[in-house]
């Protein structure tokens, strides 16, 4: 069970992380809790500088942009 | 085939070079193709739709290139800038030298209006001055490539060689100016009670087979975004191309009409569109009459400032900084559109 948090604002860039995510966990079958932080004290408290970010079991694992398909697989 | 596809990332170099050489031989025949397009129509070539259909078919692939191209470069150039590194280089520094470098990397840092707030906290966190990040914070969505590069494709170099410098102007006056104001005790009170970070910078290197990588995913994200927004704007020229242009606008944004910069820059601040948007009514207000100052005010204000960038901004900044900013930067937008006005 791997505990993932998307961190942003709620722009269009971080909705389609949430569903990128998403889609590739259940393709592959993994099993994850998907949360999404958008309140921006939260998100400042990673200290990150670009959104949407990802995190992992509180590892920040991507800032800035959409994160490419291969990444995200290499995550599961 | 499978060859091909793994060249970007085997030889990266050697890719970058036939890529660059296929790209300048086409766009060398556009313009007999676009003609040989026309004459396998229907149409007569010397009639207004000939000559309207002409111009499409040539000016929809050559904006289009050029844009991949240079969206191409620039994506290959921030990897070089990220915010991180753009923090490390201003954090620290005075205000001056620091507000022009802060607007000069506001045209290469990758920036999207969803990472303001965070920018913006990382900023001040790390030590860099108010004004300062204000003149990267200005700078970097207003001076972008998608707008220079659509600026010069259709209105040619000077229109986008002016657009840079005024927009850089703007950014680096604006920044200091407020840097002046020392309104630091309008942030909200949680960002000043933030601890402070050091402006620390874990090199992740890149390889070139990366950087290209980077280059062509934000090929995919922006131009695969506003190539509708491009298409309708030269539908328009082409339009307008093949007709006579009336000077519609020009009674009520043309030179003469003093208070059309200022009316048309309060008209743009609380809209909301991003560079490539902007760009299909800057070209039909540009054939109707209206003077180039007037309406690059316009644009400028519409990108520059919008009410869901403030609305985002009101989270970090109390009401008195946010009146400020604004205040400043149309001041700074309707200023420029007199000079544009005056001089062009």
């Amino acid at each position: 069970m791997k505990e993932i948090k998307v961190l942003g604002t709620g722009c269009a860039n971080c909705k389609a992380t949430v569903k990128l995510v998403e889609e590739i966990a259940k393709a592959k079958g993994v099993e994850i809790t998907l949360e999404k932080v958008e309140d921006i004290q939260k998100i400042m408290a990673y200290n990150i500088m670009s959104t949407p970010a990802v995190v992992i079991d509180g590892q920040i694992v991507h800032a800035g942009g959409i994160p490419a398909k291969g990444k995200v697989e290499g995550w599961f | 085939m499978n060859r091909l596809f793994s060249l970007p990332n085997k030889q990266p170099l050697l890719f970058l070079i036939i890529a660059a050489s296929i790209w300048l031989a086409l766009y060398q025949v556009l313009i007999p193709l676009s003609e040989l397009i026309v004459q396998n129509l229907p149409v007569e070539r010397n009639s207004r739709l000939g000559s309207a259909l002409q111009f499409f078919f040539y000016d929809t692939p050559k904006v289009l290139m050029l844009l991949t191209a240079v969206v191409m470069v620039m994506g290959m150039v921030n990897s070089y800038f990220t915010p991180e590194r753009t923090r490390a280089l201003l954090a620290g520094r005075h205000e001056g030298v620091a507000n022009c470098m802060a607007a000069s990397l506001g045209i290469v840092t990758p920036f999207c209006s969803c990472s303001a707030v965070p920018l913006f906290i990382g900023f001040v966190q790390a030590g860099v001055p108010l004004g300062v990040t204000f003149s990267f914070l200005i700078s970097a969505p207003m001076v972008n490539e998608v707008a220079l590069t659509l600026l010069f494709a259709m209105f040619g170099w000077k229109v986008a060689g002016l657009y840079l410098m005024m927009g850089l102007m703007i950014a680096i006056i604006s920044g200091w100016v407020i840097g002046r104001l020392n309104m630091e005790e309008h942030l909200e009170d949680w960002v000043r009670n933030m601890p402070k970070v050091s402006a620390t910078l874990d090199d992740a290197s890149l390889t070139l087979a990366d950087r290209v990588q980077t280059g062509f995913a934000s090929v995919r994200e922006i131009v695969g975004k506003v190539w509708p927004y491009i298409l309708v704007g030269i539908a328009i020229g082409a339009g307008i191309h093949g007709y006579v242009p009336e000077d519609f606008m020009a009674s009520f944004m043309g030179k003469d009409v003093w208070w059309a910069v200022p009316v048309s820059v309060l008209i743009g601040v609380p809209m909301y569109t991003n560079a490539a948007g902007i760009i299909p009514i800057v070209e039909a207000l540009l054939a109707k009459g209206a003077a180039l100052g007037t309406v690059l005010a316009f644009m400028m204000s519409v990108i520059a400032l919008s009410l869901p960038e403030m609305i985002i901004l009101r989270k970090v900044l109390k009401p008195r900084l946010i009146a400020t900013f604004i205040g400043v930067v149309a001041s700074g937008i309707i200023l420029v559109g007199y000079v544009f006005n005056a001089v062009l």
